[in-house]
C-alpha cells in the first residue's frame, strides 16, 4: 500500500466532523505552525517539500507564495480556488465532501504563512451541498477558537467565508475567479500584473487550488523534507487522481507520484482495469485539456519504456508522443468509444465555456465545434481535417487565458494520433454512423511496430 | 430573458433581505458588490428563477447600476432567466459522462417527462437541461436538482423513473 497523505481518514465514520477530525490528529498543523513558527519559516517548509499546484499548472507553491508582495498597511488575500470545472475532475469536491476539516486547516496554517486576515473558499455554485458542508465546518471550526480573533491566544485573526461561484468554467482560471469574487463576470484579466502584487480589490492575493492547501497541513506536521522524499524526481508527494471513463472501479485515488501508469489502471489497488472485460483505447490523462493518448503511448514512451504517474514522465516526449498530469483527472475510453465523438463533446464545452474576450478563441471555439460536429454526423470532407489543425494552431498562445490552449489541445492531439479514424468518417459517412471505428491499431506496440508481433 | 413588461414584479421578504444583510458583512465595505452571485443564489432560491425585477432590487441593495446585475446573471450559466419547473433538473453531458451513457439519460428524460430541453412539463413540476461538466465524472452519469442543488450519481433510466415519481409523491 502506498502512502496516504490526504485521504488516510477517509473511511472513518464522523472524521467530516471536527470532534472525530481532532482525534485522528486534526488541526495539529494549525498548532505547531502558528505556535512555533514564523510565517516565513512555513513558506520555507512548502519550498523545501517541492510541492507543486495541484489545479493543473503545477507552478511550486512555495515559490508562488514567496512572489506575494508585502506592503506596508495593505491587505493581502488567500483565496482557495474550489472551482473544479475541468472535465474528467472531481478530487476536490471529494475532498470536500468527505474531510471539510482538511481544507480549513490547510487554509489557516496557509493564511498565517502568508499574512492573510480575511481568507476565501472560491467554491462553484453547482457544489451547493459542499458549501452548505464547508459552511458548517467554518462554524465549528469557529467555536471551538480556530478562527476568529486572537486564535490560540496567539494574536493572529482570521476570518474565512465561502463564496458560491455561479457556473463558468473560466472561473478555474486564477483572475477569472477574482473578477468573479468581486461580483462582475468571469473575464481573465491581462497578466502582469500576477495576482501576488494586484489581486482581490487589487491587493496582493495568492491562489491555490484545495488539493495544495490541503497538501500544507502533513508539509507542516512532518516538515518540508519528509514530504518531499515521497515521489519522484520533482514530482514529490502524493496525487490525488480522480479516474473516471469505462474502468471497473472509477473513483478518487491518493497515489504516490511516480506510479506506473499501468498499474494505475490494471491493478485492484487502483482502478482494477477496463470495464465489461474490454481494452483499453486510449487515455485523457489530466482532464480534458490535456492532449489524449492512444493505448499503447499511455502506458509507454515512444522508445518502450513504462510511463509513471508523474509531471515529468506523463510529459515525456512533449506533445508529438507525451501529455501532462494536469489536474490528475484520468480518463479511459475502451475500444468501442468514438475519439471523433468525444473531440466533438471536449469542442462544444470549450466552446460553451469560452469567455468571450479574445477572438481567436471566441471565434475558434464554436468553429472547430461545428466542423466536428459535421464530421461526426457524416457530412465531413478530407479538407476538413486540415482545416481543424489551422484552425486549433490559431488559437493556440493567442489568448489572454489558457482557455485557448485548452480548447486547442484536445483537438489537436487527437488528430495527430487518431487523423485515421477521423479520415474513416469522411470515408465511411453511413457505416461511421452505424459501427465504430474499434480498437484498431492503438494499443499496438509502438517502438519498432514492424519488427515487434502484436500478442493479439 | 423573458421581456421586462411580461414580468410580474418581485417582493423581497424581510428574511431574504436579512440573509442579504449578513452575506454583505463578508466583504470589506466599500466591496459589497462581491455579494453579487451569493445574492442571486439566494434570489433563485427564493423565486426559482431571476427576473429582471428582481435584479434591480439586488441592484438597488447593492447601490451597484442594474446593468452591472444583468451582465453577471447572462454571464454565469447557474442564473435562470426565464421561470423553470419545481424541480429543474440538470444532466452532465460533458465526456466523461457521456462514456458512461448520459445521451441516453437525456434521451430518456425527453421522453419520460414529455417535453424538449429547457421547456416546463405542464404540471410546472418538472424542466430538464443537459450542463457541462459537475465534476462528479467518477460517478457518472449524474443529474443535480436545484435549488437546493441535491445530487444523483450513477444514473439508470430506472433510477430516473423512480426520481420522477418520488418527486411527483413529494407533493
Amino acid at each position: 500500500m502506498s502512502r496516504k497523505l490526504l485521504l488516510e481518514h477517509i473511511n472513518v465514520p464522523g472524521i467530516n466532523t471536527l470532534e472525530v477530525y481532532r482525534q485522528k490528529g486534526g488541526y495539529r498543523a494549525v498548532e505547531k505552525a502558528l505556535k512555533t513558527l514564523t510565517p516565513e519559516e512555513i513558506v520555507e517548509e512548502v519550498k523545501k517539500s517541492g510541492l507543486r499546484g495541484r489545479g493543473g499548472a503545477g507552478f511550486p507553491t512555495g515559490m508562488k507564495w514567496s512572489f506575494l508582495a508585502k506592503p506596508e498597511g495593505v491587505a493581502r488575500y488567500l483565496v482557495c480556488n474550489a472551482d473544479e470545472s475541468e472535465p474528467g475532475t472531481f478530487k476536490d469536491r471529494y475532498l470536500m465532501t468527505h474531510i471539510p476539516h482538511a481544507l480549513i486547516e490547510g487554509m489557516i496554517v496557509s493564511s498565517f504563512a502568508l499574512g492573510a486576515k480575511v481568507s476565501y473558499i472560491y467554491v462553484r455554485g453547482e457544489m451547493m451541498p459542499q458549501i452548505r458542508i464547508l459552511e458548517k465546518a467554518i462554524a465549528e471550526a469557529k467555536a471551538a477558537g480556530w478562527l476568529g480573533k486572537n486564535i490560540l491566544g496567539t494574536g493572529y485573526d482570521l476570518e474565512l467565508y465561502v463564496q458560491p461561484g455561479g457556473g463558468a468554467y473560466i472561473c478555474g482560471e486564477e483572475t477569472a475567479l477574482l473578477e468573479s469574487l468581486e461580483g462582475k463576470r468571469g473575464n481573465p484579466r491581462i497578466k502582469p500584473p500576477f495576482p501576488a502584487i494586484a489581486g482581490l480589490y487589487g491587493c496582493p492575493t495568492v491562489v491555490n487550488n484545495v488539493e495544495s492547501i490541503a497538501a500544507v497541513v502533513p508539509i507542516i506536521n512532518d516538515g518540508g523534507d519528509e514530504y518531499a522524499k515521497i515521489g519522484i524526481g520533482r514530482s514529490t508527494g502524493t496525487k490525488l487522481i480522480s479516474a473516471s471513463g469505462n474502468l471497473v472501479k472509477p473513483g478518487v485515488y491518493e497515489i504516490e507520484l511516480g506510479l506506473p501508469v499501468e498499474e494505475f489502471i490494471y491493478s485492484d489497488e487502483y482502478c482494477g482495469g477496463i470495464a465489461n472485460g474490454k481494452k483499453l483505447k486510449a487515455t485523457v490523462a489530466g482532464g480534458s485539456s490535456v492532449p489524449i493518448l492512444p493505448a499503447n503511448l499511455t502506458l509507454k514512451y515512444a522508445n518502450g519504456e513504462p510511463r509513471l504517474m508523474s509531471y515529468e514522465s506523463l510529459s515525456e516526449g512533449g506533445f508529438a508522443t507525451g501529455t501532462m498530469l494536469g489536474s490528475g483527472g484520468f480518463i479511459a475510453f475502451d475500444e468501442d468509444q468514438c475519439i471523433v465523438r468525444n473531440t466533438w463533446n471536449f469542442a462544444r464545452f470549450y466552446h460553451h465555456e469560452s469567455c468571450g474576450q479574445c477572438s481567436p478563441c471566441r471565434e475558434g471555439t464554436g468553429w472547430m465545434e461545428k466542423v466536428l460536429h459535421k464530421i461526426e454526423h457524416g457530412h465531413g470532407k478530407m479538407e476538413d481535417v486540415d482545416l481543424l489543425w489551422d484552425i486549433q494552431r490559431k488559437i493556440e498562445g493567442n489568448t489572454i487565458c489558457p482557455l485557448g490552449d485548452a480548447a486547442a489541445w484536445p483537438v489537436a492531439s487527437a488528430i495527430r494520433h487518431f487523423r485515421d479514424e477521423f479520415e474513416w468518417h469522411i470515408k465511411e459517412p453511413i457505416k461511421s454512423q452505424q459501427q465504430n471505428y474499434g480498437l484498431a491499431n492503438y494499443a499496438n506496440p509502438i517502438a519498432k511496430a514492424e519488427e515487434v508481433k502484436n500478442p493479439n | 430573458m423573458l421581456k421586462v413588461e411580461e414580468q410580474t414584479p418581485v417582493v423581497f421578504s424581510s428574511e431574504l433581505l436579512a440573509k442579504f444583510d449578513e452575506v454583505i458583512t463578508r466583504y470589506p465595505a466599500d466591496k459589497t458588490k462581491s455579494a453579487l452571485l451569493p445574492l442571486l443564489h439566494l434570489v433563485q432560491a427564493e423565486f426559482l428563477w431571476v427576473s429582471t425585477s428582481a435584479m434591480d432590487q439586488v441592484a438597488d441593495y447593492l447601490k451597484i447600476q442594474p446593468i452591472e446585475v444583468y451582465e453577471v446573471a447572462t454571464f454565469y450559466s447557474m442564473y435562470f432567466l426565464k421561470p423553470q419547473g419545481k424541480y429543474a433538473m440538470e444532466v452532465c453531458r460533458t465526456g466523461p459522462c457521456c462514456l458512461v451513457g448520459a445521451e441516453k439519460i437525456l434521451n430518456h428524460l425527453e421522453s419520460k417527462l414529455g417535453v424538449k430541453e429547457g421547456e416546463v412539463t405542464a404540471d410546472g413540476l418538472f424542466s430538464f437541461r443537459g450542463v457541462e461538466c459537475l465534476a462528479a465524472c467518477g460517478f457518472g452519469p449524474v443529474l443535480q436538482i436545484s435549488p437546493e442543488y441535491t445530487f444523483y450519481e450513477n444514473l439508470t433510466t430506472e433510477s430516473v423513473d423512480k426520481l420522477i415519481e418520488d418527486l411527483k409523491n413529494k407533493i
